[in-house]
């Protein structure tokens, strides 16, 4: 319409992650190493940002439910007016990080980039970032929810503090981490020392992107799914993941003789963790019954999830159709042909509580075109 | 035919008003620009959120990211009224007798003529202030309603409850209503004089965008909102205001939404600002439209009439500002 409204949206990264988790440490690098690109930066508190930088933001956390009638459509109502504030001078950065409370819900937070046109309109939520203290992960996942929300909820998860917990303990955590959320990039580092090319601008919202930059995404039998090349531990990289994947990923078991995979949330060595997540496979949808179903479902167990990624194949349908969600919040769209040879499946990944997983999964195969069927 | 001066600034232009019969323009980096026989500039903040026209003196009130809250006089000075370091300050208020409201998080905070400053807290934050046109009386938009406080007395504050975020409010000038923007596409009234027990609700709602901003005609009797591809005006002239009636839509073009309303100071004629930069006059009488701007580069994002209804300042978020004048 105008040149004004045309403008390239600004990314924006939500950083969750419990008080001490290392957060500030990672935003100070941020801030401050020479990366060549400016962030704004909203925090609850300047705390111990000890960096004085006009872009740095305090915010009061303020929640807002939108009235129709729906419990998890929340907004954070202070962030859109900081990104409205903001948004009239995007010159002066190529970035937004939040920066959530350590017991911050990063539900509102994300759903504000989606349910608020004007922040819509300017701005594009890159991805969720959770820090994990690998030292106190257990303690906090008894304490609260939250814990284990963020982690859930993520689409990076940085496991920090690896120096103080030994390689044993380390494995256990790793193995939380991936079962509660099976869809996220897992980092491990100390002093909160990952590589920020692995943390800032990972498009993992943006459907073209996101599941082009992983090609793993929705596997479970990969190793470089976990740890980054900034890992300080590789001495015992190699036969951890041995164990991780004996322990909680392999379920081949659970193929059953049609084709498709389906994965009743992997078991988590600690107890206390109600986030489980059901990967299913299929083969090519019919959409006439995939778009009311996964309308449907979200509708009704909206509230339970937390995060829904999925690659839909659709019977005629040369591209690659992806999927995303946030509680009842549903994307979609085309993304790329389908290359040749490649195989014509459907996947998709579902997080959160108390869902019905066999319901889901019967559900979502009863939606495969007739002709494929077993 | 109107012609147009125009004035090219650097970035979002916050708003445009004027004082006496010379133009403000106050732009989002933080310069205040008065067109005095060229153009005259106000290093004002490190970042301006706000302005206002203050109602009650011949001068503007500002906010901004450096946490000041400034009184710009017609002579271009800048006075610091307040501050709170590393607060941004979004939303500003004039009343009687030189006192200034402002507010950060939960707090709206009233800075009176004396130099003293009162503080009204809330239970969630503050989105939008507005006096009362009469006595010393401020509302105090909130998640789930307004608040209204009695400045210079102890009387109780008076909760005006409603599910959902008010961004902001504004009194009818015969303070015998009080209208609140919402997070949802819609406007929520009360009726300020009703009689205990009476419905003194209004739901303003099918908006198709977020309503921001709001302009009463001379008497009141009309509100005129953006928020649509038209100006949506609500009649309020009734002592029911707009309950059970339609509004007027003045000045409809197909897709493109209305950024900016501002009445006339003594007609009931609307000026309309769009988000391609056209500006409209429209008579309410008749809907008689009158082209008062070509579209420009961006949305209008500040718009108001000088006080002889000859001239109307405008701005937009690309920068691209003006003076047009009617009587031409």
């Amino acid at each position: 319409m105008t040149e004004t409204v045309a403008a390239k949206p600004i990314p924006v990264t939500v950083l969750t992650g419990y008080l001490g988790a290392g957060k500030t440490t990672l935003l100070n690098r941020i801030l401050s190493e020479s990366h060549g690109k400016k962030y704004a930066v909203i925090v609850n508190e300047f705390g111990e940002i000890g960096i004085d930088n006009d872009l740095i933001v305090e915010s009061d956390e303020e929640i807002y439910e939108m009235n129709n009638g729906c419990v998890c459509c929340t907004v954070r109502g202070d962030l859109i007016r900081v990104v409205e504030g903001l948004m009239r001078r995007p010159g002066r950065f190529d970035g937004i990080i939040v920066e959530t409370t350590g017991l911050a819900d990063p539900v509102p937070v994300a759903q504000t980039f989606f349910m608020d046109d004007d922040v819509r309109a300017k701005t594009e939520l890159d991805a969720v970032v959770a820090l994990v203290d690998a030292k106190h992960l257990p303690l906090r996942l008894k304490d609260s929810r939250e814990a284990e929300d963020q982690i859930a909820f993520a689409d990076v998860v940085v496991i920090n503090k690896t120096d103080l917990v030994s390689p044993e303990e380390l494995a256990i955590i790793e193995d939380v981490v991936r079962a509660i959320n099976p869809a996220a990039r897992v980092y491990k580092t100390s002093r909160s020392g990952v590589d920020l090319a692995r943390v800032l601008d990972q498009g993992a919202f943006n459907l073209e992107r996101a599941l082009e930059n992983d090609p793993h995404f929705l596997d479970h039998d990969h190793e470089d799914h976990v740890c980054g090349p900034d890992c300080d531990h590789d001495h015992h990289h190699h036969g951890h993941d041995h164990h991780h994947h004996d322990h909680a990923h392999d379920h081949d078991h659970h193929h059953h003789d049609h084709d498709h995979h389906h994965e009743h949330g992997a078991m988590s060595p600690i107890h206390d963790v109600t986030v489980k997540s059901i990967s299913l496979r299929g083969g090519e949808m019919n959409p006439e019954r995939f778009f009311p179903w996964i309308q449907k479902i979200t509708q009704a167990e909206g509230p339970n999830i937390l995060r829904l990624k999925g690659i839909i194949a659709f019977k005629g349908d040369e591209e690659r159709y992806v999927v995303q969600g946030v509680h009842m919040i549903v994307e979609g769209d085309h993304q790329r042909p389908w290359k040749d040879g490649e195989k014509r499946e459907s996947r998709l990944v579902f997080i959160g509580r108390d869902l019905d997983f066999d319901k889901i999964e019967k559900s979502f195969l009863a939606c495969q075109a007739v002709t494929t069927a077993a | 035919m109107p012609t147009v001066a125009p004035l090219d600034l650097e970035g979002h232009v916050v708003a445009a008003h004027f004082l006496g019969d010379i133009p403000f323009f106050a732009t989002a980096a933080g310069t205040i620009h008065r067109l005095d026989g060229g153009d005259k500039v106000t290093e004002a903040h490190q970042g301006l959120l706000t302005c206002i026209r203050d109602p009650h003196s011949a001068s503007l009130l500002t906010g901004g990211e450096d946490g000041k809250i400034l009184r710009i006089g017609a002579d271009g000075s800048a006075t610091l009224v307040a501050e709170a370091p590393r607060k941004w300050i979004n939303v500003v208020a004039g009343g009687p007798q030189n006192a200034v409201a402002y507010a950060y998080g939960k707090s709206t905070f009233v800075k009176l003529a004396d130099g003293t400053t009162k503080e009204f807290t809330e239970e969630r934050s503050v989105e939008g202030l507005a006096f009362a046109s009469k006595g010393m009386r401020v509302a105090a938009a909130r998640y789930n309603g307004v608040t209204l406080h009695w400045v210079g007395t102890n009387g109780a504050p008076v909760d005006l409850e409603w599910k959902g975020a008010h961004t902001g409010v504004t009194f009818s000038p015969d303070g015998r209503f009080l209208v609140t923007m919402m997070q949802e596409n819609a406007l929520h009234g009360w009726k300020l004089d009703g009689k205990p027990g009476e419905n003194r609700h209004m739901r303003m709602t099918g908006y198709p965008a977020k309503v921001k901003s709001l302009s009463w005609s001379p008497k009141g009797k009309w509100l005129a909102s953006s928020g649509a591809p038209a100006a949506i005006v609500w009649p309020f002239s009734s002592k029911d205001g707009p309950m059970g009636k339609a509004p007027q839509e003045l000045g409809t073009r197909a897709n493109i939404m209305v950024t900016q309303v501002a009445f006339h100071p003594a007609e009931e004629v609307l000026a309309i600002g769009f988000i391609d930069g056209m500006i409209l006059g429209v008579r309410l009488a008749d809907g008689k439209e009158a082209l008062l701007r070509r579209p420009g580069k961006g949305a209008i994002s500040g718009m108001n009439w000088s006080a002889n209804g000859k001239l109307i300042a405008f701005g937009s978020e690309a920068g691209d500002c003006g003076v047009i004048d009617i009587s031409a």
